[in-house]
């Protein structure tokens, strides 16, 4: 653990992986390095490869290319017996018919340790997970939310090399999943363990990632800490996977100052902030957090109307529509809220607007 | 408003009669075999002249009767221990890996539940005879597991899809190996399923008389053998004794197995 190759090299790293069901290719030329004591997330839509990724690591499946490392050891030729990965599951996997106790020491007892060292081990797990003394119970005697800490303690109990959690607080109830997620994330701080988490629900990811893997049809998007794939999203994929965007075609008709004019296509002009390699006569995307679009009566703004109006407590959803185009805004409720049919103002600041080139990628 | 009261309670006192009916008539064939094995009459049948466990104790005296119950017993023992043990197997990989043939193989195991006995019990006879090998108690053996076989795989095949593949992933990250995982997580999780396809095994064995007939040692007889012959000569009481004690054997074993089997199923939950 100390050597210094260990130092350098990657908790886990995945080098062009890619893996076909038969035809079917899950997984695309996946390149990857994780750092010691990292919280990387896997997110993307149903379906685009994130268990797959998941269960290549642990040895479920096989690769049909590609070259997978942890801890500096190639595994990828390792039986997954042998691989010291933690493991947690959407369902929580304990074993029905073993006692907690049992279910925790299961790992332990293939790693030779002794019955002591095993009693001591296991009681201090549950002490991590706040589930000190049920030893003695049943997987069936707990609630969700404790079996799938029971399920955390057993991963991490046998000291693995990287814990991998699929999905793992989706089978919770919303109240429960927010606190778990809490509990989770301070419990790989603590135990600094490098940390591979597979979710689609974004705000998770958002709330818990150091760095955040955005996946779309077997291939990674982006790769960048949480505010990086939020605020800077790179390709037009990742723009509309997070969070409500306005994507809005158009043409660049000239720069100046640092600013691009956008004629939207059939629609308004518009002011976006202008990158170095913005040229005028491009055929842009004007990409718009809903946040940002503001809606209010001034004169000076791009003059629209409300189509549709949710409130929301503390903010509105609107739907405008400003010279044949639609936007959305979900803004702070600052004057009133603004009802169907009025006619508003919609302002957009150009520092707010990306624009992405004719191939769906972020101009810079 | 009264007539479809009446006509309703008319069809249900009439279906609650057809129900007590076909449990006679299910019921009385037997009840009236184990009357009869404690009739002190000389004649195996009605009037009753008094009671006596006589026929039982004949029963105890007839080397005859005690040997085909012997060998029914260790027939039908082992072939409830190997076909278990292949049917779980052959469960295991139909269910758990994917191979080519998979399917022709699931059919093929199946296919003899389906043949009727005695084509089974000619064909395999046919084969011994042009194999030329004689006829010992282990073609028996073998007779009655490949006739068991399609039952012990349906069985284990239905509890082992119910057994979530997670559990099998979980104990291998944890460091068990393949065949660890399979003694601490997917057997004890499949008890219920070996204990039952043990005693539908024993009782499929213990009960056979068609194939046996054909496939029997000669000499050899099974209990089902030893009672039809016996019933050649005569219907001696003795018969009835010997059929309530079967009715023991092959009703109280699954009784107790599936009291097992059901305990065994609620602690492994
Ligand atoms: N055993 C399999 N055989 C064939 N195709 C498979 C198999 N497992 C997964 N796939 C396909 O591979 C793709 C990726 O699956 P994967 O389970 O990795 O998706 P995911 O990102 O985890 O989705 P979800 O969020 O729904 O869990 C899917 O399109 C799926 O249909
Ligand atoms: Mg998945």
């Amino acid at each position: 653990m100390t050597g210094p190759s260990m130092t350098t090299a990657p908790a886990v790293e995945l080098r062009n992986v890619t893996l076909a069901y038969h035809t079917f290719v899950a997984v695309k030329d996946v390149s990857l390095s994780i750092r010691k004591g990292e919280f990387v997330t896997l997110l993307g839509p149903s379906g685009c490869g994130k268990t797959t990724i998941l269960r290549s690591i642990a040895g479920l499946v096989q690769p049909t290319g590609g070259e997978i490392s942890v801890a500096g050891r190639r595994i990828d030729n390792v039986p997954i017996h042998k691989r010291n990965i933690g493991l947690v599951f959407q369902n929580y996997a304990l074993f029905p018919h073993k006692s907690i106790f049992d279910n925790i020491a299961f790992g332990l007892k293939y790693r030779k340790v002794e019955k002591a060292e095993i009693a001591r081990k296991v009681k201090r797990a549950l002490d991590m997970v706040r589930l000190p003394g049920v030893e003695k119970k049943l997987p069936s005697e707990m609630s969700g939310g404790q079996q799938q800490r029971i399920a955390l303690a057993r991963a991490i109990v046998i000291e693995p090399d990287v814990l991998l959690l699929d999905e793992p607080l989706s089978a919770l109830d919303a109240n429960l999943r927010e606190e778990m997620r809490t509990e989770l994330k301070i419990i790989q701080r603590e135990v600094g363990i490098t940390t591979i988490f597979v979710t689609h629900d974004q705000e998770e990811a958002l709330a818990m990632s150091d760095r955040i893997v955005v996946m779309n049809k077997g291939e990674i998007e982006q790769l960048g800490t949480p505010e990086d794939v939020y605020r800077r999203p790179e390709t037009r994929f990742v723009a509309s996977f997070l969070g409500q965007s306005n994507l809005l075609p158009g043409r660049i008709t000239a720069i100046a100052d640092g600013q691009a004019r956008v004629q939207l296509d059939g629609g308004p002009e518009i002011i976006a902030a202008a990158p170095a390699s913005a040229r005028a006569g491009a055929a842009v995307t004007v990409v718009v957090r809903a946040q940002k679009v503001t809606i209010g009566a001034g004169s000076k703004a791009m003059p629209g109307k409300v189509i549709s109006a949710s409130y929301l407590g503390g903010t509105a959803a609107y739907f405008v529509e400003s010279g044949g185009i639609r936007l959305q805004s979900n803004a702070t409720i600052d004057e009133r809220v603004w009802r169907e049919g009025e006619a508003v103002g919609i302002t957009i600041n150009p520092a707010d607007c990306l624009l992405l080139d004719e191939k769906g990628d972020r101009l810079v | 408003m009264n007539a479809v009261a009446e006509s309703r309670g008319l069809g249900w006192r009439l279906v609650q009669v057809f129900t007590v009916l076909v449990y006679v008539f299910m019921f009385a064939p037997i009840m009236v075999v184990v009357i009869l094995s404690f009739n002190d009459s000389q004649f195996g049948g009605f009037p009753m002249t008094g009671i006596s466990f006589r026929w039982y104790a004949k029963l105890m005296e007839n080397d005859a009767v005690l040997r085909a119950f012997q060998t029914s017993i260790i027939v039908a023992l082992i072939t409830a221990v190997i076909c278990s043990a292949l049917g779980v197997l052959g469960a295991l990989a139909l269910v758990r890996y994917e191979f080519p043939g998979k399917e022709w193989i699931n059919t093929i195991l199946i296919a003899p539940a389906l043949v009727p006995e005695t084509v089974l019990g000619v064909g395999l006879l046919l084969l011994m005879r042009w194999a030329e090998q004689p006829r010992t108690l282990w073609l028996l053996v073998l007779g009655h597991i490949m006739l068991a076989l399609p039952y012990v795989v349906l069985v284990v095949q239905a509890r082992l899809i119910g057994i979530k593949r997670v559990y099998e992933e979980a104990a291998l990250s944890l460091g068990a190996n393949r065949i660890q995982t399979f003694r601490e997580i997917t057997l004890p999780l499949l008890m219920p399923a070996v204990v039952a396809s043990l005693l539908l095994v024993f009782t499929i064995s213990f009960d056979n008389i068609t194939a046996s007939m054909f496939w029997r040692p000669s000499g050899v007889e099974t209990m089902p053998t030893q009672i039809l012959s016996m019933l050649k000569v005569s219907i001696s009481p003795e018969i009835n004794a010997l059929g309530t004690l079967m009715i023991i054997v092959t009703v109280g074993l699954p009784l107790i197995g599936g009291g097992l089997a059901r305990y065994l199923a609620r602690s492994g939950r």
